[in-house]
């Protein structure tokens, strides 16, 4: 029986041995159903959830209206903002009364005009009263915007019927380029792939070393011929797979539910997120190793990856305008640099300058972080 | 190239100690391994088997002297050995969501065996393990000794230059031990292995080529086993207690004088013992108290523990020489004889499968009760039923007098429970883990102090030592203390000696035959047969039925009469009777 004695003296079995982990992880990962759900079933939760829950545009905001003054010029302001889809105001009698609803919650802000409304507005100078919720400062901001370009609106209508004789006024004329519509979906949907990839990735691979700890499985497989580099890879193979589909559902789920354009290359698009769902993995993979612990590995990866993303990849925060300190932490994760190229390939279009800058930033992450998870399954024990 | 597959001169391994100061786990180690032998590895727990076995499987970076591992140093090269070693550790990580046949697999392929070598090997391996039925079952699903069986296997995917095996058949029945032995032996019969193994079993030990005893980090001596065994000549001895009392008695009060006895085990009926060399064989009168005393063949076992006693004899404190714990608990004397566990047609199903079939027993007040069976004989469900963890499915169960299936919850107050896997707090220290435990049963105030002082005290335990950095005996002795902290009537205790060395188990018996002299009843499961000599009754369990009830002797007796003196052989054959009635039955 001597003949099955030192078959594997030399490297030339990396290929068999990769085939066999790999082999082995799928199967470990179909067998695993928790984690299947996690990986495909989440991401399609985490999709309608941000897709269609989160939204910062406002909709028929109750506004009160204390109309003081019965002129015609007035109730043809007012059409105003009874005709726009983002305002559903509500009359009021009295300033009291409309207060008192501001403070019960019932009305988001109060429009008041004044009894000498139209009398001053020949004169110049005429007045209107915005009375707005503080407490939610994303609508409030939102709604003042709403209730201007109402009233400006209005005003400009009156001013062409009074035959262009607003000598003198300067007037402004906004237009938005990207997202034309102001479309907060359109801002979040393509921010989604982000969180989803950190989510999948650093999650789900965060459990991977930490379990063959646990079980004690790598004690026995440490004294094989098998390589650490060996283990990374074949850890990642399935993982990626399953981060590919919920890419895949992800773009389509932003074309097809959410109608966000694509304007950039597809090609990008898949070449970076491919780029970020590796160093996604691989961070989960480095927390596993060095945690060696399932519960950890997991809590450590959602508050290091997934919270990070959320609050600090510009997700939903513009970066300029944090502090310095937190700024640089942002800097700091892969997520931002993600962040970044994938909103301007969505909406914007190809910047292939820089495309190739945070593709190589991540490259470089790439790197570091599979030479450290590497390490941390060298084969000793203690 | 030399004809020696270990070599290690003064290889010394030091860690971190449960107090943060580091001691040496493996110290000044010395010795070399003849290529083509089987060596043992005995010695209790801490010896440092363990740590020996990661170093030589280049696992773990030797702190100072050298060691050399078929001609490579390890800690320069450790995968050029891992090429060519196979190594099972003591718990071997199958992937148990993969399948009998994907683990070989896994195996075959990392080693890199040629898939024109490997058919053969498999179909090989899987007749010798008997699991040629099962290779599409998910490992997870398979019993104790079969996992342990298919670890062998894996390990074994190819013929290594060495073969290491730490503590292969630690927590396995009888029957899947004495199966995995006789594939280790064929192995090496056929392919001409080296094989260095670690045991806690004297009669593995005794099969090997050449023995190894540690203890403490030290090398104690390396011997052929009859070399090693003949160190006991002239000093072992059988003696037979008076009829009526249990041997445990004797053997307690012969185990209280460690100046004139090494050693004293109960054995078929009559207390085995070894004499200290430097008392004279006629200087124990007033122990033997006139019991005939006769002198017997010496064995690898009392070589054994003359090895670690005079090794021990130096330090009066060392753990396990702590006083033996002296317990007297308020139980009630009078009314011994009368039944505290009371068991009729017990039945508990899990769907269609019977884990415990129609079982009917008495255990008596102040008796030990053992209960005996391989892994998956439905011992551990019987177990959690007496406990009232688990509702039976039919039949009568009281315990200490209440019946369980009404009123759990009074019944648990006077119940003990020790688990196989301690339920201990890790970052608790010792006593506020036995605070905790009593008042979890009720204890408050002054009574709980009280009490956790006593038991303390009793269990020669420091209240104020970190429970997770206990070493292993200590642990154990923990989870006993606070499974009596509330003075329970009955103690259970689930496989308590599962892994742990000889002179622990020792001292653990020693215990329990003193919670007995107090009027405590004790009901234990065990894998090791011969503490079923300790106890005063015993059932053997197997497939949920009840196959044997009685005395030690009465099972003996019933197992045939040419293995009377043998508990192991006896339950074996017992176990095997049953299965090939149950065969015929069905």
């Amino acid at each position: 029986m001597s003949d099955a004695r030192n078959t594997s003296a030399d490297d030339s079995g990396f290929t068999t041995r990769l085939v066999a982990l790999v082999r082995k992880e799928t199967r470990q990962m179909l067998r695993d159903r928790s984690n299947l759900m996690v990986g495909l079933l989440l991401p399609v939760v985490l999709i309608l959830l941000f897709g269609y829950g989160l939204s910062f545009d406002v909709r028929d905001a109750p506004v009160a209206l204390v109309i003081q003054d019965r002129s015609e010029t007035v109730s043809e302001l007012v059409s105003g903002l009874r005709g726009s889809p983002y305002l559903d105001p509500v009359d009021v009698q009295t300033m009291e009364e409309a207060s008192r609803m501001l403070v019960d919650g019932k009305v988001d802000a109060i429009v008041q005009i004044p009894g000498d409304f139209a009398s001053r507005q020949v004169k110049g100078g005429a007045q209107v009263q915005l009375v707005l919720n503080g407490v939610d400062s994303t609508t409030a901001q939102t709604l003042e915007a709403y209730v201007q370009g109402a009233i400006a609106t209005a005003m400009a209508r009156q001013a062409d019927r009074g035959g262009g004789m607003a000598t003198g006024t300067v007037t402004l004329m906004t237009r938005t380029w990207f997202n034309e519509e102001g479309n907060s979906r359109w801002y979040l949907v393509p921010g989604l792939v982000v969180l989803i990839m950190t989510l999948v990735g650093a999650f789900l691979s965060s459990l991977l070393i930490a379990r063959e700890w646990e079980r004690g499985t790598l004690e026995a497989l440490f004294v094989t011929p098998v390589r650490p580099l060996e283990l990374v890879l074949a850890k990642l193979a399935p993982y990626i797979i399953i981060g590919l589909i919920d890419l895949a559902m992800c773009i389509i789920a932003a074309v097809v539910l959410f109608a966000v354009p694509i304007r950039g290359s597809l090609v990008a698009i898949v070449l970076v997120s491919f780029l970020y769902l590796l160093v996604s993995l691989l961070v989960g993979l480095l927390i596993s190793g060095v945690t060696r612990n399932q519960f950890a590995a997991s809590q450590v990866a959602l508050l290091a990856s997934f919270m990070p993303a959320l609050m600090l990849s510009g997700f939903v925060f513009d970066l300029r305008n944090i502090p310095l300190a937190v700024r640089i932490v942002a800097e700091i994760l892969p997520a931002t640099h993600f962040m970044g190229v994938i909103k301007t390939l969505f909406l914007a279009g190809t910047d292939w300058g820089l495309v190739a800058r945070n593709s190589a930033i991540l490259l470089g992450y790439i790197v570091v972080l599979t030479f450290l998870t590497r390490r941390t399954l060298r084969k000793r024990l203690g | 190239m030399s004809d020696c597959t270990v070599v290690c001169e003064g290889l010394r391994k030091v860690f971190a100690g449960a107090d943060g100061r580091p001691f040496d786990a493996v110290h000044d180690l010395t010795f070399s391994l003849k290529r083509g032998t089987i060596s043992a590895l005995v010695g209790p727990d801490g010896a440092g088997k363990t740590t020996l076995m990661r170093m030589v499987s280049g696992l773990l970076k030797p702190d100072g002297g050298s060691l050399e591992v078929l001609g490579t140093d390890v800690a320069a090269d450790p995968q050029a050995v891992q090429n060519r070693i196979s190594y099972m550790p003591q718990r071997f990580g199958l992937y148990e969501d993969l399948s009998v046949q994907e683990n070989l697999d896994l195996y075959a392929d990392l080693h890199g065996v040629p898939q024109e070598v490997r058919a053969e090997r498999f179909r090989r391996m899987l007749e010798m393990t008997d699991m040629a039925r099962f290779t599409a079952r998910a490992a997870g699903n398979l019993s104790g000794g079969m996992k342990q069986k298919l670890g062998l296997a894996c390990t074994l995917v190819r013929v290594p230059d060495l073969l290491l095996l730490d503590e292969p058949s630690v927590g396995v029945d009888p029957l899947s031990r004495r199966d995995l032995w006789e594939i280790i032996e064929q192995l090496i019969a056929s392919d001409g292995l080296s094989v260095l193994v670690s045991t806690a079993y004297m009669d593995e030990a005794g099969r090997c080529d050449d023995v190894l005893v540690m203890d403490h980090g030290r090398l104690l001596a390396q011997d052929r086993p009859q070399a090693i065994t003949a160190r006991a000549a002239g000093l072992t001895y059988r003696v037979t207690p008076e009829p009526g009392t249990p041997a445990r008695d004797l053997q307690a009060r012969l185990i209280d004088a460690p100046e004139r006895v090494v050693d004293a085990v109960p054995r078929g009926g009559a207390v085995r013992f070894i004499r200290q060399s430097d008392c004279p064989a006629d200087g124990m009168a007033d122990l033997l108290q006139g019991r005939p005393v006769e002198p017997r063949g010496e064995e690898l076992e009392d070589a054994f523990m003359l090895l670690l006693r005079q090794h021990d004899a130096p330090k009066p404190n060392a753990p396990r020489d702590a006083a033996i714990p002296e317990i007297r608990l308020a139980a009630k004397e009078d009314a011994a004889g009368e039944a505290v566990i009371h068991v009729r047609d017990l039945v508990r199903r899990f769907g269609d499968f019977t884990a415990v079939a129609n079982t009917s027993f008495d255990v008596r007040r102040g008796e030990i009760f053992g209960l005996l069976g391989p892994n998956g004989a439905g011992k551990t469900t019987t177990f959690r039923m007496l406990c009232g963890l688990l509702p039976a499915t039919s039949g009568t169960l009281e315990v200490a007098g209440v019946n369980l299936r009404r009123a759990r919850s009074e019944a648990r107050r006077k119940i003990g429970y020790v688990a196989q896997k301690f339920s201990l707090y890790a970052n608790l220290t010792v006593r506020e883990n036995l605070e905790f435990f009593g008042g979890a049963y009720g204890l408050r105030g002054t009574v709980l102090k009280q009490r956790v002082h006593a038991i303390l005290d009793q269990f020669g335990l420091d209240g104020a030592a970190a429970s997770g950095a206990l070493p292993h005996g200590y642990k154990q002795r923990l989870a006993m203390a606070a499974g009596l902290v509330h003075a329970p009537e009955i103690l259970f205790l689930d496989e308590p000696t599962s892994g742990i060395d000889p002179l622990a188990r020792r001292a653990f018996w020693r215990t329990i035959t003193s919670l007995s002299q107090s009027g405590v009843t004790v009901i234990v499961t065990t894998h090791f047969m011969e503490e079923a000599e300790y106890c005063d009754r015993i059932a053997i369990q197997d497939a949920g039925r009840m196959l044997a009830l009685g005395t030690p002797r009465q099972v003996r007796e019933q197992a045939g009469g040419e293995s009377v003196d043998d508990m192991n052989q006896a339950f074996i054959a017992i176990v095997e009777q049953g299965r090939v009635k149950g065969r015929s039955a069905a």
